[in-house]
């Protein structure tokens, strides 16, 4: 049974990471009509600014947390500025080879200067509150030890993601967000930025990517091509769960990465390709995905 | 909205006419080739990803659907005639037959999965569809995993033609080409591409207009995969190896860069993408991962400044039909 626990929690936060990176894709799709192929390599940049800041400029793991976000966030704002407002009004998938062509350019510069091979990052040591060595060490739960560290994973993680549900679904700044999404120019006809909010929406969802890739840095080490394969697997929940509901993204990634977590435990050959397996069945179900309305 | 392609001209007698002079000069370039000094194997492997590249244009250039899991019919075509081949012993012609039915087999199971979605969704399915097949292959055993099949022989196909000579399978080689060019050539002026492109265009009027699209879309999808398959069986003959680098996403990234660059929805736009791509790829190869971050920069460049593509700009600037 401590095995199925483990893969369970394993699962738990492989689906933090789908969920984190699907609702950022959702986001992004919804303002901008681009599925973002590069989400992946700005998963990369977020856990490589985390190394950068710990090695270069000795600021640890809280502070990546802060700062990596805001960081790749503005770097997000900078390409959407110079180069994805120019797809307005092109087919959408232009934008899908426009941000491959970006992943490309950021995963081959990585590995120019990293290779493939993992860097590693400790998890925090500090701080030291009620005899916790901050994020390290684990617990016994009684019915399975817990890392401290992959607790945190998927608690804060769900906290973003319900957060960020929060910002969009039930805040003015939302609203303006939703509205924008239904129609750009009856919002601007009242005067609100538009322009100005789809850059500040692009960098929200890859600032939850950067994020992602901030706490997976010391559990899956810091690797140019990190999020290369992690991308397409999105891709496949994003189908699964559609990206017309933000609450669907959040629980579609945490379920399929608990399902993944089962798989790794009961037949481990298929962990690979449960997701894009379930998506084949679901796709032959219902072919608009479990939250999606016709495309 | 604008469409993907806007330079698919209507199909007119002159149009025809320009677009078969334009071939047969390719074939005649094409068959001089081991006269003129040209390294054989390097137009060899452009053949080849070049009808890869005509058969991916197929669909997203008349039918409006971008495949980014090409590489599945590559590398599946290439595994099973490998297969054929090196274990069953099979003749080149029998192996190559063995390939493109296997490709052509996928292409009917994962069109009939990929058709339920369109536009982006379609995309994204395919890309998931290939790493799925990435990842069994990856884990079955007559693959050989990372070392993939090697040492294929080539033997004589129809029992007369000795595939160990250069100059021979460079015409088996462009031989194949031009009878999958021809066919896709034929496809794209007929009444089934004429649907076909009505469906692009507007798929909610075609289906007014009384056309089953989702059975013409999964017709285009396997022939689409039957002809990326011919070209992944014949470049077996031609590397003599099969391996895990057909299937990953990133050979299916280069197909769709191949048309990209040589003009989305033009006929002879891939072959010049390809050509292009491959010449580049040879060129770079001591540059390492470099040669990666160039395709991105092309990629942006491309569709930022240059949607037309090569043929897709030569053809516009002098109002033909390529």
């Amino acid at each position: 049974m401590q095995a199925l626990y483990a893969q369970l929690l394993v699962g738990l936060i492989n689906g933090s990471f789908y969920a984190l990176l699907s609702l950022g894709l959702a986001v992004i799709f919804g303002m901008l009509n681009i599925i973002n192929f590069a989400h992946g390599a700005l998963y990369m940049m977020g856990a490589f600014c985390a190394y950068f800041l710990l090695n270069l400029g000795g600021l640890g793991y809280w502070w990546a947390l802060l700062i990596a976000p805001i960081a790749v966030g503005i770097f997000g704002m900078i390409l959407e500025r110079t180069l994805l407002q120019w797809l307005a009004g092109l087919d959408h998938l232009y934008g899908l080879l426009l941000t491959f062509g970006i992943a490309l350019i950021v995963q081959g510069v990585f590995q120019n200067y990293f290779g493939s091979s993992g860097l590693p990052y400790a998890i925090p040591d500090y701080p030291k509150i009620a005899g916790f060595n901050g994020l390290q060490g684990g617990m016994n739960l009684g019915f399975m030890f817990l890392p401290v560290y992959r607790g945190w994973v998927v608690v804060f993680s769900l906290v973003v993601c319900l957060a960020t549900w929060f910002l969009i679904e039930r805040t003015r700044l939302g609203a303006y967000l939703r509205a924008a999404t239904e129609n750009p120019t009856l919002v601007r006809a009242f005067g609100i930025n538009v322009p100005r909010m789809i850059t500040l929406t692009y960098g929200l969802g890859v600032g939850l990517a950067a994020l992602a890739g901030v706490l997976s840095a010391p559990i899956n080490q810091v690797r140019p091509l990190m999020g290369a394969d992690l991308i397409i697997v999105v891709f496949a929940v994003v189908v699964i769960g559609g990206m017309g509901s933000i609450m669907g993204s959040i629980i579609t990634g945490f379920a399929l990465g608990v399902v993944e977590g089962l798989t790794k435990y009961f037949y481990p050959e298929a962990s690979n390709t449960v997701v894009f397996v379930l998506m084949v069945l679901v796709l032959l179900v219902k072919p608009t995905g479990l939250t999606g309305r016709a495309a | 909205m604008t469409a993907m392609t806007d330079n698919a001209l209507q199909a007119s007698p002159r149009a025809m006419r320009d677009e078969m002079v334009v071939f047969g000069l390719m074939a005649v370039l094409l068959a001089i080739v081991p006269w003129t000094g040209i390294y054989p194997f390097f137009v060899m492997q452009a053949l080849c990803f070049a009808l890869l590249a005509c058969a991916f244009n197929l669909l997203i250039g008349y039918g409006g659907l971008l495949s980014f899991g090409h590489a599945m019919f590559l590398g599946t075509a290439g595994y099973c005639s490998a297969h054929a081949l090196k274990v069953w012993g099979l003749s080149p012609e029998l192996g190559i037959l063995t390939g493109t039915a296997a490709a052509a087999l996928l292409g009917v199971v994962t069109g009939y999965i990929s058709i339920r979605r369109q536009g982006i969704y379609f995309s994204m399915i395919t890309l998931a569809l290939s790493q799925l097949l990435y990842f069994i292959y990856l884990q079955a055993p007559f693959t050989h995993g990372e070392d993939g099949i090697q040492g294929i022989p080539q033997g004589y196909l129809f029992g007369v033609f000795n595939l160990a000579n250069a100059t021979t399978l460079y015409y088996v080689i462009l031989a194949g080409f031009l009878c999958g060019f021809l066919l896709i050539f034929r496809t794209i002026n007929s009444p089934f591409g004429e649907v076909l492109k009505s469906i692009r265009e507007n798929e909610q009027r075609a289906t007014s207009l009384g056309y089953k699209t989702d059975q013409y879309k999964l017709l285009a999808f396997i022939l689409s995969g039957t002809l990326a398959g011919l070209a992944g069986a014949l470049k077996v003959f031609v590397a003599q190896n099969a391996s895990l680098t057909d299937v990953h996403w990133s050979m299916s990234g280069e197909i769709v860069l191949m048309t990209l660059v040589g003009g989305l929805g033009t006929i002879f736009g891939p072959v010049v993408g390809a050509f292009v791509i491959i010449a580049m790829q040879q060129y770079l190869a001591s540059f390492g991962q470099w040669v990666t971050v160039i395709q991105g920069v092309i990629f942006v460049a491309c569709v930022l400044t240059f949607r037309r593509g090569v043929v897709g700009e030569i053809a516009h600037y002098f109002r033909l039909s390529l």
